[in-house]
């Protein structure tokens, strides 16, 4: 595994792509801005699992923490609420 | 007795016909229970899988039951050192128990006075089958799934549980390696109670977050 591209407290955006086959990233998250929350280990690609490659090297993956009004605009309960979602670090992006 | 015996069900057959009572086969089968039937059958045959570790890995799941994480929520409740392990890692937390969670790393998130917590999958129905038990149909269904990241406080209050506007309500979406339980908060009134009776408080609903730990009667 190479080392973590992004560390706890960092903002990033999830990429908005649309790739076929199998991937783990819902599509309601996919062009949503979070911060990371914590690095949860190195896995291997289930991208590529999938297909029944080995998925490897290991993806760092991360815990990453999203306003939930941020993330449906309409969004009915109180502006504090979140959601965490576990994305592995291909899939987001740094924003600056 | 069989359920079957006892008057009124003599199979003499002499009032009627015999009500008709479907069996699972008779909803038919779709074409992934036949492909999932294949692969088990492929995977026995080419000798990867024997039907005995089948049967037994199913054995295993099925002998799990919320009251194993119970135990571990009430340690937690009781013992802070204990606690502070189960944040970090809690196969290894329950491993201090005997209790063997298997090798998919389980995570715990702490409710406190200020985050309530929830879990859900919203791609499949990713659960910690081996701390608690196989999962609730409901947790599954397409609704939950969708709801529950969607309109977190509308799918709690159907629950029964309200959420003060004050408390963040934190849901996890466990779409990858890990899985989570909802450390519940210990209820009020519970200071000098030992851990069996702790356990008693804490409901399967409560370590998924769609429910508190029950009041003590």
């Amino acid at each position: 595994m190479s080392a973590a591209r992004f560390q706890s407290g960092d903002t990033v955006a999830v990429s908005a792509a649309y790739p076929p086959g199998h991937v783990r990233t819902p599509y309601f998250i996919r062009g949503k801005s979070g911060v990371v929350d914590s690095i949860a280990g190195a896995y291997p690609n289930p991208e590529e699992l999938a297909y029944g490659r080995d998925g490897m090297p290991a993806l760092p993956l991360y815990r990453v923490r999203f306003k939930q009004t941020d993330v449906w605009p309409d969004y009915a309960g109180p502006a504090n609420d979140t959601v965490v979602i576990d994305l592995y670090e291909p899939w987001l992006e740094p924003t600056s | 007795m069989s359920p079957h015996d006892g008057p009124g069900h003599d199979h003499e057959h002499d009032h009627g016909p015999h009500p008709y009572q479907p069996d699972i086969e008779d909803s038919g089968y779709t074409e992934r229970m036949v492909m999932a039937q294949a692969v088990e059958e492929l995977l026995i045959e080419k000798g990867i899988i024997t039907a005995d570790e089948m049967r037994a890995q199913v054995e295993l799941m099925d002998s799990r039951e919320p009251a194993l994480g119970a135990k571990v929520v009430a340690r937690a409740w009781a013992d802070p050192a204990f606690k502070q392990r189960l944040l970090e890692d809690v196969n290894k937390a329950a491993a201090e128990m005997d209790i063997d969670t298997g090798h998919i790393p389980i995570r715990a998130v702490e409710n406190t006075p200020d985050v309530h917590n929830v879990i859900v999958c919203t791609l499949c129905s990713c659960y910690p089958r081996l701390l608690i038990g196989l999962p609730p149909d409901w947790y599954k269904s397409r609704a939950y799934r969708s709801r529950t990241v969607r309109e977190p406080r509308v799918v709690l209050a159907e629950f029964g549980t309200e959420i003060a506007d004050d408390v963040e309500v934190r849901v996890h979406d466990s779409t990858a390696d890990l899985r989570y339980m909802v450390l519940p908060m210990r209820p009020a009134g519970t200071d000098d109670w030992d851990e069996d009776r702790l356990a008693e408080l804490v409901n399967r609903d409560s370590m998924i977050g769609v429910s508190l730990a029950s009041e003590p009667k």
